[in-house]
């Protein structure tokens, strides 16, 4: 019963909050790409690889008091923290999970900027196409974000970092 | 003339009960629905298992398709001549709408769920692999199967183009609710689409509406949010979808086990194993699929037998709400208690929650989560619906998620009304 719930429950647990609804869905992206075994589908989106199944899990358990979430008013729009609960914890106690430790990912990714994990997670979407054209790729969806070619070399730096860790 | 310029000697028109009339005249597009792929969208349902709840709801893949096409084709001729829309993407939008959702398969939510399938990449498959629409779009221009994968695969570089098929308001939503609701037959799920049409404008990467069509969007948002509550997360069929569920995971069980089948599931081995070919994926429809239920009603599994029995003879489970955290103890306490009943848990004993059912609820989100409805105000500026519209606000946060427990009552029933066991199932689920 609910495993998907406690994986995401296990990610939780890892990090003391994680800020940005958008950094949360790029995140567990970046995490599946590194085969953590994550189930939530993705598809391609105005801003990058999202999952609808991701926000509706996210909201469930909010709804079941397993993770609190924290509306924020920025200028022009909301901003959204979550952190898990001790309901969540004694929750998680019922599972026992074979998912590696994922500090260190987590802690890797929240040092990065939202605009940055949308670059990782845009061209691990596309990474099945040959390396130059991934970023020609990221170019002509991307447009908009102004990426440049460090932004790139930065990306795939980042993308062997994050897959070497275990 | 270039084949992508032929029109039809005279316009086809299909009789549709929701459009009225879908317009045909481009030669590629009256192509496209002859190929076979496209044929064989009519002999998969567009709701599922729905129709075990309303029975009116046997509508194909291919009605649904057809008015896409229908919707895209009358927002096109309201962006002609309006900045930002380049006519020269016309046949590209047409072609996208009428093919997204080529690649669903029979009950394909469960199928993909059981089987880790993606009908997403089938339809890129169908696209661009050998096939007769791939020829079609070929004869277009070489690239063309790519475009209309791209557009599809919301990867296109003009995001405008991609937002008419896939958007918070696009023609997909458009057509299925509408479509729903009158093969359902229930009354909510109507809106003044010809209003939200005529309020439509192309901008430079998505379209926005009019804020003076405001409220027949919050009619549209208020049709979403009815129709999930009312149709398509109806625990009825969500029963029988636990129970398609359960029958998929039991036939792999069984293979994996290798257990002998009295009738070789020959069209199933390749989903069974996990790496379906296109060829293999087409040809199982919704008849073969029903074809092996039926024969794997007489089959020595009981678990198979019974839950095939269940779905094809609409014996479904029953349900209770539930909640994971206050009823954790329950739970695992039934879990044993069915176990010691003789009821395999993992079969009889289901959990079923809302986000099982992906579907989008619209939600303006957080800056750079996903693109919001922007409604285009008279100075040029852009606002986000719900800051705008106080219905939409209030249906925007509202607790939208429930667990079910889903339970073969039938069975527990029959047992002897001496057994401990059926007395503390029965107390712990209905108190």
């Amino acid at each position: 019963m609910l495993e998907n719930h406690a994986k995401l429950m296990q990610f939780f647990s890892s990090t003391e909050e994680i800020v940005g609804r958008k950094k949360l869905q790029k995140m567990i992206y970046i995490l599946k790409k590194c085969e953590i075994p994550f189930e939530e589908r993705y598809q391609f989106h105005f801003y990058g690889p999202y999952s609808e199944e991701l926000t509706l899990r996210v909201e469930e358990m909010c709804n079941l008091g397993f993770v609190t979430e924290t509306r924020e008013e920025k200028k022009n729009y909301y901003q959204y923290r979550y952190q898990l609960t001790d309901s969540g914890r004694d929750f998680l106690k019922h599972y026992e999970m074979d998912l590696p430790p994922l500090n260190q990912h987590i802690d890797l990714m929240n040092e990065r900027s939202s605009r940055f994990l949308e670059l990782v997670s845009t061209m691990l979407f596309f990474e099945d196409l040959p390396k130059e054209e991934v970023a020609e790729k990221v170019f002509t969806v991307k447009s908009a974000q102004n990426y440049s070619d460090e932004d790139i070399e930065e990306g795939w730096t980042f993308i062997e970092t994050i897959r070497g860790m275990h | 003339m270039a084949y992508r310029d032929e029109k039809l000697s005279e316009e086809k028109v299909f009789k549709d009960p929701v459009h009225r009339y879908v317009h045909v005249r481009e030669r590629v597009i009256w192509d496209l629905i002859g190929t076979s792929e496209f044929q064989r969208l009519r002999r998969v349902k567009q709701l599922g298992t729905s129709y075990l709840t309303f029975h009116g709801a046997e509508h194909s893949r291919f009605n649904h398709s057809l008015g896409v096409y229908e919707i895209v084709r009358r927002i096109i001729e309201n962006f002609k001549d309006r900045p930002h829309w380049n006519q020269e993407e016309r046949l590209l939008c047409l072609c996208a709408a009428l093919l997204h959702d080529l690649g669903h398969g029979p009950f394909s939510h469960s199928f993909e769920k059981v089987y880790k399938l993606d009908h997403e990449e089938f339809t890129q498959a169908i696209l661009l692999g050998d096939t007769e629409v791939n020829q079609v779009l070929r004869r277009v221009e070489k690239g063309f199967p790519k475009k209309v994968a791209d557009v599809i695969n919301k990867t296109y570089e003009n995001k405008l183009v991609v937002s008419l098929i896939s958007s918070q308001i696009d023609a997909d939503r458009m057509d299925y609710l509408q479509r729903d609701a009158y093969f359902t037959g229930v009354s909510y799920g109507h809106f003044d689409m010809e209003r939200i049409l005529r309020v439509m404008r192309p901008m430079e990467d998505q379209v926005v509406v009019k804020e003076s069509g405001m409220h027949a969007v919050e009619d549209y948002i208020m049709s979403r949010y009815q129709m999930y509550w009312q149709v398509y997360f109806h625990p009825v069929t969500r029963s029988a979808e636990v129970i398609l569920t359960k029958i998929l995971h039991r036939a792999k069980e069984l293979y994996d086990d290798g257990y002998t089948f009295k009738l070789e599931p020959v069209h199933f081995l390749s989903f069974f194993e996990g790496k379906p070919s296109l060829k293999e994926y087409l040809a199982l429809d919704e008849a073969v699929v029903l074809y092996y239920f039926q024969m794997w009603m007489e089959e020595e599994d009981d678990v198979l037998s019974d839950l095939c029995q269940r779905f094809v003879n609409r014996r479904l489970f029953k349900y209770i709400e539930f909640n994971p955290n206050a009823q954790m103890n329950e739970w695992m306490e039934l879990y044993k208690l069915f176990t010691k009943a003789g009821l395999n848990p993992d079969y009889y004993l289901v959990v079923d929650s809302s986000s099982d059912l992906p579907y989008d609820f619209y939600r303006p989100g957080e800056e750079g989560e996903r693109l919001p409805i922007h409604l285009l105000q008279p100075s040029g500026e852009l606002k986000e619906l719900s800051r705008l519209s106080d219905i939409v606000e209030s249906i925007s946060g509202k607790k939208r998620t429930d667990h079910k427990l889903y339970i073969p009552l039938d069975r527990l029933e029959e047992m002897s009304n001496r057994s401990k066991t059926k007395k503390r199932i029965m107390e712990i689920l209905f108190g």
